[in-house]
C-alpha cells in the first residue's frame, strides 16, 4: 500500500501548490494512482534507493527523481530508471 | 525485482481486487527556481520515527494516517522503523535509513550545489493505509501547510 499512499499524499501536496516527485516500486499501482511525477525503479520492495551504504547508487536514483521536477514534459510523468545491476550480497 | 508475480499470493489477490484511489492534482505545478536554488523536503511512508516519538499504531483498521516530524539534523542510525507490512524486506532500511529518508545524500547534494538546501524538517508516515480518506482530507493538507510554512520548493517522496 506504500505506493498508493505515496501517490496520494504526493497529489495532495502538488494540489496545494508545491512541486513533487516520487519513487515508485510498483509501476502498475503508480499507473492507477497517477501522481504528477514518478520514477519507477525496478528494485525489490524495501529498496527504493538501491543498496544499503551504496552512496553512489542512492545518489543516482535520488538525482534522477529530482530531475523530473525540471522536466518540461506534460504531466503526469512516469519514467523508468535503468537499473544496471543489483544484488544484495 | 518488485514485479507483480513476485508478491505472495495474499498480496496478489489483494491487489487484484483492491480499488486503487487517486486524488485530482490537476493542473499541477511548475518549478519556479532551478533545483540548485531549491529547498527540498522528504516525505516517506517507511514508518520511521525517533526514539522520543510514539511508534505507529499497527492496530488501526484501514491504517494509521498520523505522521512524525523528522528534523534535518537527526542521526539517521538513531531512527526506528516500525512498518507493519510483511510485503517487503525490512533489512535494507534497517541497515541504512538513507534508502527511505536520504538525508545524508541530500546534505551532500546541498554542499555540492546540486540542490539549494535541505529543509529543516521531513515527514514520515506508515504507508500501509487501505482506507486513505483521512490521508487525503487531513494528513496531506496538514503536511502541506508545514511545507509551505518552511518555504519548501519541492518535495521528494519515497515508498518502501
Amino acid at each position: 500500500m506504500c505506493n498508493q499512499s505515496v501517490g496520494l499524499i504526493q497529489s495532495v501536496i502538488e494540489k496545494q501548490g508545491i512541486p513533487t516527485s516520487s519513487i515508485s516500486l510498483l509501476r502498475e499501482v503508480t499507473r492507477k494512482v497517477h501522481p504528477p511525477r514518478s520514477l519507477f525503479v525496478d528494485l525489490p520492495l524495501g529498496y527504493p534507493l538501491g543498496r544499503p551504504h551504496d552512496a553512489e547508487m542512492q545518489r543516482e536514483i535520488l538525482v534522477a527523481t529530482l530531475r523530473l521536477l525540471e522536466s518540461d514534459q506534460p504531466l503526469p510523468i512516469l519514467e523508468e530508471y535503468q537499473v544496471r545491476e543489483f544484488s544484495l550480497s | 525485482m518488485a514485479k507483480f508475480s513476485d508478491l505472495t499470493f495474499k498480496y496478489r489477490l489483494f491487489m487484484k481486487t483492491y480499488r486503487y484511489r487517486s486524488y485530482d492534482w490537476a493542473p499541477g505545478t511548475t518549478m519556479v527556481k532551478p533545483l540548485s536554488e531549491s529547498r527540498i523536503a522528504v516525505v516517506t511512508t517507511a514508518a520511521l520515527y525517533r526514539p522520543d516519538q510514539p511508534p505507529f499504531d499497527e492496530s488501526i483498521r484501514g491504517g494509521d494516517v498520523s505522521y512524525r516530524v523528522i528534523p534535518k539534523d537527526t542521526e539517521l542510525s538513531s531512527l526506528r522503523e516500525g512498518h507493519r507490512s510483511d510485503a517487503f524486506d525490512h533489512t535494507g532500511v534497517e541497515k541504512d535509513k538513507n534508502l527511505a529518508l536520504p538525508l545524508d545524500r541530500l546534505r551532500e547534494l546541498e554542499s555540492e550545489g546540486v540542490i539549494g538546501s535541505v529543509n529543516e524538517r521531513h515527514f514520515s508516515l506508515m504507508g500501509s493505509i487501505t482506507a486513505p480518506g483521512r490521508l487525503t482530507s487531513e494528513t496531506g493538507p496538514e503536511v502541506s501547510a508545514f511545507l509551505r510554512e518552511d518555504g519548501v520548493d519541492a518535495v521528494l517522496l519515497t515508498p518502501v
